[in-house]
């Protein structure tokens, strides 16, 4: 069983498609960084802006669960969906900083924005780290304060 | 940029090592528990995490920390929603979820572990916190 599933009433993901994901969000934006593309970065925005709202919708999610999933063991287990579209929402807002940057001129903006998501989405693919998710708590506690 | 691009990968991958190497370690701590933040139980030893909905590991915890307090007389586990309890965190200094905490008798915390603990580490720490 590798399509979607939910139990009661929640989504579950095989956590290797969020990792192969952010492999694929880190090339798109060293690319980014290296051509200085904002249109790239844009496209980016979408993929982030489907993901917040299923991560197994995105072009790289299908992309798991067309090719990739089908050659590999069932995982181990699962993971809680919400996590992960909260992390495609954090990585929604680096990606649109990024384009309003490198689109309006003010350069430094896309590259700072770009760095972030790049470290995000690097720190996400080699080590498992969900950045975005550990910022969860931090903005609570922000809002709150 | 492309020496900006791998000069900033150079950092995160420390940055990553540091905390792969952190993480699910079991740390002494110290501190008093916010008073009402449990129920009384007395001579019982606490293992208090603090979840969220967004928090992927914390469903792990959960259940080595269930199967733990099933199999030892004297522990009992309890989960408390972080945003419920903005205050508590606060106090307790807790940035990153999960964390768990290991209270003594007295309510005072023993051990801190921010992600997963190891099963084994945390059964033997349990167990010398029983003891005391």
């Amino acid at each position: 069983m590798t399509g979607p599933q939910r139990s009661g009433g929640h989504m579950t993901l095989d956590p290797r498609g969020p990792r192969f994901s952010a492999a694929l969000t880190t090339i798109v934006f060293v690319i980014v960084l290296l051509t200085g593309s904002g249109w790239l970065a844009l496209a980016q925005a979408v993929v982030f802006a489907v993901g917040a709202y299923d991560p197994r919708l995105t072009p790289y999610g299908l992309l798991y669960r067309y090719l990739i999933a089908p050659r590999l063991a069932p995982p181990a287990e699962r993971e809680d969906g919400a996590p992960v579209r909260f992390a495609q929402a954090v990585g929604l807002i680096f990606a649109l900083l990024t384009v309003a940057g490198y689109l309006s001129g003010l350069t430094v903006l896309g590259i700072v924005g770009a760095l972030f998501a790049l470290v995000a989405a690097f720190l996400n693919a080699v080590f498992g780290l969900c950045l975005g998710c550990e910022a969860y708590l931090l903005l609570r506690r922000l809002r709150a304060a | 940029m492309t020496i900006v691009v791998l000069a900033v990968l150079a950092a995160a991958t420390v940055a990553g090592l540091v905390y792969r190497a952190r993480y699910g370690r079991l740390r002494a701590a110290q501190g008093d528990l916010p008073p009402g933040l449990l129920p009384p139980a007395r001579d019982t030893v606490t293992l208090l995490q603090f979840s969220s909905a967004t928090c992927a590991p914390c469903r792990r915890v959960r259940a080595v920390c269930a199967d733990l307090a099933g199999g030892l007389d004297g522990v009992r586990h309890v989960e408390l929603d972080a945003d419920e309890h903005l205050d508590a965190v606060r106090e307790l200094g807790i940035w990153r979820l999960p964390t768990l905490l290991v209270v003594d008798r007295s309510g005072r915390v023993a051990t801190r572990t921010v992600g997963v603990p190891d099963q084994a580490a945390l059964r033997a720490t349990v167990t010398e916190v029983l003891a005391t």
